[in-house]
């Protein structure tokens, strides 16, 4: 683990000052794969060399049973419990779901949140340099899946020395990732919680995703995906994507409570197009704020692996298959008012668990707050989770 | 929980062998699963029909999903399952019978708990007031009762020879009392408040 040490010591300084980071006990590292080690992706091609940056918060017990693995979502990141190098925020974008004492226990168990494959928080992706050219990919990076994320992330536990996880979690592109890494790797998972998610991405979320690229594209600055070679940046089209997607990401009755037809600063309407409405003007700040953190063509290739993931397609379209045999613990989770992967997708994801007799527990969590709920304070599925959690912690042995 | 729940319950699982796989079907806030995984360590799941149930039940580390009797059997595989509970349940199912043999396809073995219809009291309110009966197990209106298939215990046990289900064992409950009856009879029909029966497949 000597590429942890050097990180660790590249940002020694900030962790000290930072008692969020002592809270969780933090490290980020990189680790690095050569040319001995390449990634096969399902496209057939080959990604070599690369990288991945994750976070681990928690110590590793003797044994090595006290794995949690953090799945993140589209446009999340490794920092899942602790302040975030670009925008500052604190504890981290789950800091409700970990840390010491919470249901994902950073005094019980070691936690790893790796950036996933594509993205753009120190993970390879399509903005890093590609060996062969002294260019930036853009859009000469492979297509990636959610298969290829996960093999990445195996290849990296692999190098840590860690076999067996005790938990694999995620909601979203985080819960099919849980998904896939329970189907693939079904020796080494003993419990998985896929929250707010799908086994096959639907035609509707194909379509809200395909809005997303095309914004993108037809920003003139986009130059084609060479945009960090011409010194340009397609920032209007990548926020226009952002709008669009964050109302996926609420609900109707959400946005009703918050924001209703309320004005801007204003008495009354201007008979322009400026943001009169509250609602207009919370949407242009998500996407500003989004374009500061986030690469355009990241963007596009992840999204690009949502669309592509049908966890049963590899299995003669019989979604029970994928879990054939299992003896993984499962909690799926999904809430009321979960528009994008709604209650009916994660039911079937239970359908073909028991119909391969395995372990779930399905818990749908009463709430007015969209898909983003999963993010957000849910005491009942805190409640839940840490029953399921706790649980399957003292079957593992680990509530000594 | 009330006294005839819990005799129910501590019946059934008298009828449980240790070290089990057990699928409850109708397990509320998983009273029973929990009792059977602290004193048998049995491999319990359940299915509730209620979210503030199965939260419930998650809540204390069961595991359990939502669904119903009627729809989310069919799911399963074949023998998935020792045993397959279905307590004071199968009269408010749209289809009982359908019930019955998707939970001998999937289990090993079935207990069933029901209401008696055929019970003295039941029967005398009816002879009597002319009205349909309310009981403290069957304490509804006839226009608010989720009780849509109540049965006596005669018709049920006939049920599942139709079925063909072999009665293993069953106990009449009257008050807090159980006895065991073996095979339910006439005199089983008229007295018992509540019936639990322990069945398997005929070979």
């Amino acid at each position: 683990m000597s590429e942890r040490k050097e990180l660790q010591s590249e940002t020694g300084g900030a962790l000290g000052a930072d008692a969020e980071t002592l809270r969780v006990n933090a490290v980020s590292a990189i680790a690095h794969f050569g040319p001995e080690s390449p990634l096969t992706l399902d496209s057939g091609a080959k990604l070599s060399p690369f990288q991945i940056a994750y976070e681990t918060y928690g110590h590793l017990n003797a044994d090595k049973s006290n794995v949690v693995l953090i799945c993140h979502a589209l446009t999340l990141d490794q920092y899942a419990a602790s302040r975030h190098p670009v925008t500052g925020k604190p504890g981290g974008w789950w800091a409700t779901m970990v840390g010491p004492g919470l249901p994902i226990d950073t005094d019980r168990f070691f936690v790893i949140c790796q950036n996933v494959l594509g993205s753009c928080m120190g993970t390879t992706g399509p903005k890093d340099i590609d060996p062969a050219t002294g260019k930036a990919y853009g859009l000469t990076f492979p297509v990636i899946t959610i298969a290829d994320m996960v093999r990445a992330q195996a290849m990296l536990l692999d190098r840590l020395g860690i076999r067996d996880i005790f938990l694999v979690i995620g909601g979203s592109m985080g819960g099919m990732q849980t998904l896939q890494w329970a189907s693939a790797y079904p020796d080494r998972v003993f419990a998985a919680i896929p929250i707010a998610t799908t086994a096959r991405h639907s035609a509707q979320n194909i379509a809200f995703h395909e809005v997303g690229r095309q914004a993108i594209m037809a920003d003139p600055d986009w130059q084609n995906g060479t945009y960090l070679d011409t010194g340009t940046n397609p920032a209007k089209g990548l926020a226009v994507a952002r709008m669009a997607a964050h109302i996926t990401y609420l609900s109707e009755a959400a946005l009703h409570r918050k924001f209703g037809r309320k004005l801007q600063n204003r008495e009354k309407v201007t008979y322009g197009f400026d943001a009169d409405f509250q609602i207009e003007s919370y949407l242009r700040h998500q996407g500003m704020s989004f374009v500061d953190r986030f690469d355009a063509n990241s963007y596009l290739y992840i999204t690009r692996a949502m669309d592509y993931f049908d966890l049963a397609a590899d299995y003669d379209g019989v979604l029970a298959h994928a879990f054939k045999n299992t003896k993984t613990r499962f909690c799926v989770v999904s809430f009321t008012s979960d528009w994008l992967f709604p209650t009916s997708d994660n039911r079937q994801i239970v359908h073909a668990l028991n119909a391969a007799a395995a372990n779930v527990s399905f818990v749908e969590i009463d709430t007015d707050k969209g898909h983003d709920a999963f993010l957000l304070d849910e005491p009942e599925m805190f409640a839940t989770l840490r029953g399921f959690i706790d649980s399957a912690a003292t079957r593992r042995g680990l509530n000594a | 929980m009330s006294i005839q729940t819990r005799v129910d319950l501590a019946l059934i699982a008298e009828m449980i062998a240790p070290d089990a796989r057990v699928l409850d079907v109708g397990c509320g806030d998983g009273d029973l699963l929990e009792l059977l995984t602290r004193t048998k360590n049995v491999d319990g799941r359940g299915i509730e029909l209620s979210q503030e149930g199965v939260n419930a039940s998650v809540t204390r580390g069961l595991s359990v999903i939502q669904g119903d009797a009627d729809a989310d059997l069919h799911d399963y595989p074949d023998n998935a399952f020792d045993y397959v509970i279905l307590s004071q349940t199968i009269q408010a199912t749209r289809n009982p019978r359908e019930v019955l043999m998707q939970m001998q396809r999937i289990g090993r073995r079935v207990v069933v708990s029901l209401p008696n219809f055929g019970n003295w009291r039941v029967r005398l309110q009816l002879l009597w007031s002319g009205r349909m009966p309310r009981t403290s197990s069957l304490d509804y209106n006839w226009y608010d009762t989720p009780n849509i298939h109540l049965c006596t215990v005669k018709d049920f046990v006939m049920l599942c020879e139709d079925l063909g289900l072999h009665i293993d064992d069953a106990v009449s409950v009257i008050g807090n009392k159980a006895k065991r009856v073996g095979r339910p009879g006439s005199i089983d029909n008229l007295t018992a408040e509540t019936a639990v029966l322990l069945m398997s497949r005929k070979k």
